[in-house]
């Protein structure tokens, strides 16, 4: 008795401090809520961002990372005390670590999947997908083979389709004017976020590709292959061809509307068929929540930061695009607030 | 001597002495033609990380943070993480792997499960690295064991994370080289103590161990060197590649040496191929500077103990 008589006290007291607790955090979240109307009302100076401080924590693609990383250079400039932090565990990894809370910006060079989608909403995390920029993947031989100036989306699916895998060995199997001469491939390997571009838009299926050609990590080691190898040829970033443009030769594509080189204007137009998209996925809360990352983001939209994706040798996206994404973003951060 | 000229000129004996002599050469050209093997590809190694990394070896580099520019990129994030990181793993490891030897030689039984564990210290030797960054992901980052401030009861992506996966991954070899010395202690030493009434613990404590010390100096900062250039286990656990900051304490997030460098080297820009150049002789001088620091306290601890 004496024991139940303890254990009501016991509860009683939980219970309001409980509830006293419960009145606390809503007394400080509706302090902060305020704060936080303060600052997305009024124009954000730099002087505001001179006193966030506090981390922002980024992961995922090797691809976006260049981007990302510069313009988090750029932010401590104008927010010195903020800890911008940016890993690259691939895209995968990537939503693996950001769909588990443990970071607030996830770099990713394709939309997120499905079962990356049911893992965020599992544990509850919203995000806000935003484009910053393309990337196109360039088709590219030695400098010396004359014969390929162009190919079509259907002769590179010839190329790299799985069933080609021993079979297709001589360049006049993939069009029959070109040459009798040994074909040699060298591509991304199969964790590349590249392959899975490359093997979806071509092949039609994401991850089905022959397997007989050299593959590496380095997307350099490909650029030293194709440039040493007569009549070889392969894929990878565009940026890895304009820094070796003098050891190889691009080669354009044609996907029915005629023969298209890449270059900025083609990628950035989409006339170009191989270019793929470069997100970062914000998570909503953290945009809501913490004032660095909000300010991180809205740096990353602005025009100064989105000229930077040129800086680091890849297409920024379209003006009337940009100006949508940050309609998005301040509609988040409004919506969450 | 007679018995030796006997030897010589018995019958059927055919000295063949220039035969003897040439194998005698070829066996010292072999052997030095191994040795050379290992020196020739290690002076081509460095004289080409030198040519292409000495444009970029300025004060600045060890001042500035990554950049997207290689000219202004710098490495002071990464040296002091990599510092960070081995002085967390020295003192996790040094007084864990120690203390296991001291227990295995000189207080467990011989019996079989002294045996089972011995064998699966010397097996954990051998496991690949990416196998503890696992681990460590799952137990120090993520928090299996719940002791951690950040959500779910793990360190985050932290200095300590690593330095306690770190410190998993060099702890045999930290055990196993403490072990050889405590071994190498002669038992008349131990015997000695014991005779004039020493207990146990005195006799560890003022006779093996001193006696032990250079040989465990040695073999834990040889082990720490591997540490310092492993990249697997710590891209694992989350270390990142991007950070524009010293860490402060051991809850910070961290970059290391060997992540930075192989960013910069899959970069497009040869000009960060350079940079990785750079990298490369930072880490080697800190490397070299810490096996001179074990051959340094190798001398002095045993002079110091009379050895």
């Amino acid at each position: 008795m004496k024991g139940d008589s303890l254990m009501h006290w016991n509860r009683g007291r939980g219970l309001f401090s409980l509830v006293s607790l419960v009145a606390a955090v809503a007394l400080l979240a509706a302090a902060c809520g305020g704060d936080d109307d303060d600052t997305t009302s009024g124009t954000t100076t730099t002087d505001d961002r001179s006193e966030l401080s506090g981390s922002v924590a980024i992961d995922g693609s090797s691809t976006v990372f260049p981007v990302t990383e510069a313009v988090a250079e750029e932010f401590r400039s104008v927010a010195p005390d903020v800890r911008v932090t940016v890993g690259v565990s691939g895209t995968g990894g990537g939503f693996q670590k950001f769909c588990n809370g443990e970071t607030d910006i996830s770099d990713a060079s394709r939309p997120i999947k499905e079962s990356e989608i049911e893992a965020c909403a599992e544990a509850g995390i919203e995000y806000l997908p935003l484009r910053v920029g393309l990337d196109g993947l360039a088709v590219v031989t030695h400098p010396e083979t004359d014969f390929l100036e162009c190919i079509t989306m259907d002769e590179l699916a010839t190329l790299w389709r799985p069933e080609s895998e021993g079979s297709v060995t001589s360049w006049n199997q993939v069009r029959a004017s070109w040459p009798d001469t040994d074909i040699t491939l060298f591509g991304p390997d199969t964790d590349s976020g590249t392959f899975d571009f490359f093997t979806e838009e071509v092949n039609g299926e994401g991850g089905a590709s022959r397997a007989d050609y050299t593959n590496s990590t380095d997307d350099n080691v490909l650029v030293t292959g194709i440039a040493g190898t007569e009549a070889a040829s392969g894929y990878f970033g565009y940026a890895y061809y304009v820094e070796n443009s003098d050891k190889l030769k691009v080669v354009g594509v044609d996907d029915g509307e005629g023969c298209v080189i890449p270059s900025d204007e083609t990628v950035s137009g989409g006339s170009y068929p191989l270019s793929r998209p470069l997100y970062i996925y914000v998570n909503t809360a953290a945009l809501v929540e913490k004032p660095q990352v909000r300010e991180f983001v809205r740096f990353f939209l602005s025009d100064a930061a989105i000229a930077l994706v040129a800086d680091v040798g890849y297409t920024p996206i379209a003006v009337d695009e940009l100006s949508e994404s940050r309609a998005a973003l301040e509609a988040a951060i409004a919506g969450g607030g | 001597m007679a018995a030796g000229n006997t030897t010589v000129t018995r019958e059927g004996y055919v000295p063949r002495l220039s035969f003897r002599q040439t194998v005698g050469t070829g066996f010292l050209a072999l052997c030095m033609a191994g040795t050379m093997v290992g020196i020739v590809f290690l002076v081509v190694l460095l004289t080409d990380v030198w040519r292409d990394g000495v444009g970029f070896l300025r004060w600045e580099f060890l001042q500035n943070f990554p950049s997207r520019f290689p000219e202004r990129a710098g490495f002071q994030s990464a040296l002091w993480g990599s510092l960070w990181l081995i002085g967390t793993t020295a003192l996790l490891a040094f007084p864990i792997g120690v203390g296991a030897a001291i227990y295995l030689e000189e207080y467990a039984p011989k019996n079989f499960v002294t045996r089972a564990i011995q064998v699966n210290i010397s097996n954990l030797a051998g496991v690949p690295s990416i196998v503890f960054g696992l681990l460590g992901l799952q137990i120090f980052v993520r928090g299996t064991i719940g002791i951690g401030p950040s959500v779910g009861g793990g360190f985050g992506r932290s200095i300590i994370a690593g330095g306690a996966t770190m410190a998993l991954l060099i702890l045999p070899i930290v055990i196993v080289a403490a072990q050889e010395s405590i071994k190498a202690v002669p038992p008349s030493l131990r015997e000695a103590s014991y005779g004039v009434g020493a207990t146990r613990w005195q006799t560890v404590w003022h006779h093996v161990l001193p006696q032990a010390f250079p040989g465990i100096l040695t073999g834990t900062i040889l082990a720490l060197s591997r540490a310092i250039g492993e990249t697997a286990p710590l891209i694992m656990i989350g270390a990142l590649t991007f950070v524009a900051f010293r860490p402060e304490d051991l809850l910070d997030p961290f970059t290391v040496m060997p992540i930075q460098i192989y960013n910069w080297v899959s970069r497009p820009q040869a000009d960060f191929h350079d940079l990785a150049a750079t990298g490369i002789i930072v880490l080697l001088v800190v490397l070299l500077s810490m096996n001179a620091l074990a051959v340094f306290l190798r001398q002095w601890t045993g002079r110091r103990y009379g050895r």
